[in-house]
Order: C-alpha cells, then structure tokens, then sequence
C-alpha cells in the first residue's frame, strides 16, 4: 500500500469527496434499496425543512446553545477551581476525591430527573445537566495536569525562592493546559449531549424537545434536521475550544 | 578572607525513607575555598547528586552541620546565592529562551529580585545564543538548551554554581566545546562551582579540585588538587602527560573503592 505523505491538496479535497459520496449514495442509493422516507428522509429533505421552518429551528437551537454553553463554562470552571483546591491539600483530596468518584459513577440520565425535581421545568436544570456531565473529565485531567510538572521543574523553582502562588502561575498552570484542553475539547461535545437529555425529560423549548416532538409527530424529516443542527452546534463548540487552544498553547 | 564556599562537618546526606532515613553519605568532610572549580566525581549511587541538592537547601542533611558561604543552605538560597543547572535542561517549553533565562528576575522575593539586573541579552550573547533567543526550546539542540540553562543560572549572578552532571546527555564533541566555553565563563565571573560527573575526563578537564566519592558507602576516597599542574587559571591540555596520569590515578581510585 502506498504510505506515502498526501498532498495539502489531497488533504482538503479527499475528506470532501468522501462525505460528498456518502450523501450520494443516501440521496439516491438508500430510496432505491427500499427505505421509506419516514426512516431515513433524503438529504434534500431535511435540507427542505431548513429552508422552510428555518426560524423553528433557529428558535429552538438558541435555548440549547445557552445551556451547553452556560454549562461547558460552569461545569468546567467548578472541575478546575476543584482541581487546584486538590493539589494543594492532600487532606482535602485524600477525603472528597472518592465521594467525587462515587458521584461520577451515576448515570447521568438517571441524575436527570433528580435535578429536575430540584430545579424546575426551566434552562436551569439543562445547566445543571450539562455541567455535571462536563465535571468528571475535566477535574481529573487537570489535577493530573497540575501535577505533571517534572520533579526537577519543581526544584528549579525551589532554588529560585519561588512561591506557592509563582509555583502555580508559572509552573503547574501553563503545564496543566495541554490536558486541560483535551478534556475541554470532549466537555465541548458532551455539553451539548447533556442540555439535550435535560431537555428530553421535560422542556418545550430547545433542540431535544424538538427531537422528541419530531419523533411522537413522525416528522422524520424534521428529526433529522434538529440531529444535524445538534451536531453543527457541537462542532461550532468544539473548533472555538480549538482556536483557544492555538492561541495559548502555542509551543506544541 | 571571605567564608568558605563550602564546609561540612560529621555531615549525613541521605532521603528520608518510608520507616528510617537512608543514608546515602556519612560523615563527611569538606572545605571547599571561594572561587574554586570543584569536580565531584563517583559512579551512580555514590550520593553525589544528593550532596549538590543538600547544599541547594533541596534536602535537609540527616545529621552533622553544613555552611554554604558562611550561611545555613536555606538563607543561601533565598538569599540568592546559589545557581543550580540540572542534568535535563529543565527549560520551561512554553517560554522563548530569552524569557527562560529571565525567569530568575520573574519569581522569589521582589526585593531581591529586583535588584538583579535584567543581563539576559549580555548572557545570551555570552553563551552564544543571541540570534535564537525568540526560538522555543523545542527548537534548539540539547547543547543550546544546556547553554540557556546556565545562563539562566547565572543572571542572578550566583556565589556558588551548582551543576548536577549537566552535560551527561551530549555527545562527546558538544561536551568537550561546553567544556570549555563553561572554563571562561568560570574565569569572567569567579564564582565557586560544584561540578558533579561521572567522566573522569570531564572532571580532571575541568576541576582545579577533584574528590572522588565511592559508593555503599558513600564517602570521599580521593582529594586531588590539580592547581599545581594546571595554574592558577586552570587551563590544561587533555594530551598533556601530568593530566592523563592523574585520569589514570582516580581510575584506580575509583577502581580499588568498588
């Protein structure tokens, strides 16, 4: 097999042509082979409903953005604030760690209702869901992160007299932000996953409502339009966390 | 006349282990004078690399008392005394290597930090790096990054360099040419400097004082002065006979310690 380097032309027109040939093939491959539209609608179909009930869908995206949004930030700074709080007490790591271990092992989807019960039918508890569900990740890979500075870093510092406070903003903190944004670049998609499931146990708004609407109405042509606004949502999420990550880690 | 740089009496060097201490060196004695290139040579496990961190104040001795130009490790530390270059540059990759040199100047006590000069562009021209000083250490070889860790050492303008085999992960032809470069620098500045390798043709190179340490236990078996031959600016030739004898004489040294 040929290994060699492809070409920068190759690399931008290849991935192009290969979801263009997969969109194809379900435009006209899938219809012939028999599946009925209200399964699997066409991609000129849900193409359609964006032309048509584009202010629906607009509508019910912004409250789904607001939420993984505010809860990708909330969730996010709380695992952070935690993780600095732990590696600088042993005490305090050694006696909430586990209960935060504990906590993580409940499935988010059955914590839902519970949030529910707690904060209301409102964009709160979706917050709250997709904090909770961006928590886990990002606490763990920042105390690791926090702590991955090698011993003889750590002695540098030392023999420069350095402080506790220099130690964390020159050493532990810029070395903690590679992990940092690897974990934020999965919170970026598993926020919008968490105001999603929020929003599917009780909501009349937001791009879950939508899809449960879609799906007891079989409107398959709308369901699929609200999955692929989903995922354009996660994306428009996960390339900003990228274009932070450029800017502030620029020596990889 | 100024404090010894060094001197240690009954000193125990060791790590404070799960149940009892591990003493690595016991009872050592040594009086290094101000302005002397020391070479501390020994195979690995001899404690050599542990003696340079006590001095660094990076480890409290076990026992005995050491001076570090007349002061306890600690306020020699803090007081800005003591450089220290690690084996592994120890650069910060985040930082372009004129901001690596500068970090003494970034962090400790305003007070004294202050009072350091901002020499980073003197120092990297003196170790030769001024046209890559906007280059990330990624972008450098293992000698440049060597280089920057020793200017950095010395931008506070240290009494006493502490330097824990630090040219151990070059190839031999850059460690010869840092060698040297690290001999004027030595001359320019007149600082002590503790030298830990395991070469022996590093340590004669470059030490006007060379004491070999042994292993299990740790202790001193050899203390050689070499300023008789070398002259009072410690220059040597590596051909020249009196040098290889005394190579040839620390590896019996060493050889009948083990």
């Amino acid at each position: 097999m040929n290994q060699g380097a492809l070409s920068p032309f190759a690399q931008t027109v290849l991935p192009i042509l290969g979801a263009g040939s997969l969109i194809l093939a379900w435009q006209f491959l899938l219809p012939l082979a028999g599946v009925p539209a209200y399964i699997v609608p066409t991609p000129t179909a849900i193409a359609g409903v964006f032309a048509r009930n584009g202010s629906l869908l607009l509508s019910n995206l912004w409250p789904t953005a607001i939420e993984a949004l505010s809860g990708f930030v909330l969730g996010n700074l709380a695992a952070v604030l935690l993780a600095v709080v732990f590696v600088h007490s042993r005490t305090l790591q050694a006696a909430y760690f586990p209960v935060v271990l504990f906590f993580n092992t409940i499935p988010v989807l059955a914590l839902a209702p519970v949030v529910i019960l707690i904060f209301g039918l409102g964009m709160l508890p979706k917050i709250v869901i997709a904090a909770v569900i961006c928590f886990f990740p990002t606490l763990i890979n920042m105390i690791r992160g926090l702590e991955s500075a090698s011993p003889s870093e750590h002695e540098l510092f030392r023999v420069l007299s350095a402080t506790r406070w220099e130690v964390f903003w020159r050493l532990r903190l810029p070395r903690a932000l590679p992990m940092l944004f690897a974990s934020l670049r999965i919170a970026s998609a598993t926020a919008v996953i968490g105001a999603i499931v929020g929003e599917w146990i009780g909501s009349d708004k937001g791009l879950g409502a939508l899809i449960i609407q879609a799906t007891f109405n079989y409107q398959s042509d709308r369901l699929y339009a609200a999955i692929v606004l989903s995922s354009l949502l996660s994306i428009g999420f996960f390339m900003t966390v990228v274009a932070a990550e450029r800017w502030s880690v620029r020596y990889r | 006349m100024a404090a010894p740089a060094i001197e240690t009496s009954g000193l125990d060097v060791g790590y404070p282990g799960r149940r009892s201490p591990v003493t690595v060196i016991s009872g050592l004695e040594l009086t290094v004078e101000a302005g002397t290139f020391l070479s501390i040579l020994g195979p690995s496990g001899c404690g050599k690399s542990t003696f340079l961190r006590v001095v660094a104040d990076l480890l409290a001795p076990l026992a005995g008392t050491i001076r570090v130009m007349g002061e306890t490790p600690s306020a020699a530390r803090s007081g800005r005394g003591v450089g220290f270059v690690f084996q592994d540059s120890t650069l910060l990759p985040w930082r372009t290597a004129r901001e690596n040199v500068r970090l003494p100047i970034q962090v400790g006590r305003r007070s004294l930090s202050r009072m350091i000069d901002d020499r980073a562009d003197e120092l990297l021209e003196l170790v030769g790096l001024s046209a890559l000083s906007e280059r990330l250490p990624h972008q450098l070889s293992g000698g440049q990054r060597q280089r920057l860790a020793i200017a950095r050492a010395l931008l506070g303008e240290p009494r006493l360099l502490l330097m824990d085999e630090p040219f151990g992960a070059l190839d031999e032809i850059t460690r010869d040419r840092l060698n040297d470069e690290l001999l004027n620098l030595w001359r320019r500045t007149g600082t002590t400097v503790l030298f830990v390798t395991h070469s022996i043709a590093e340590a004669v190179y470059l030490g006007q004082r060379v004491i070999v340490l042994a292993a299990h236990p740790g202790r001193i078996v050899a203390d050689h002065d070499l300023r008789p031959l070398k002259g009072p600016d410690n220059r040597c030739s590596r051909e020249d006979p009196a040098i290889v004898a005394a190579m040839a004489t620390m590896r019996s040294a060493l050889g009948a310690a083990s």
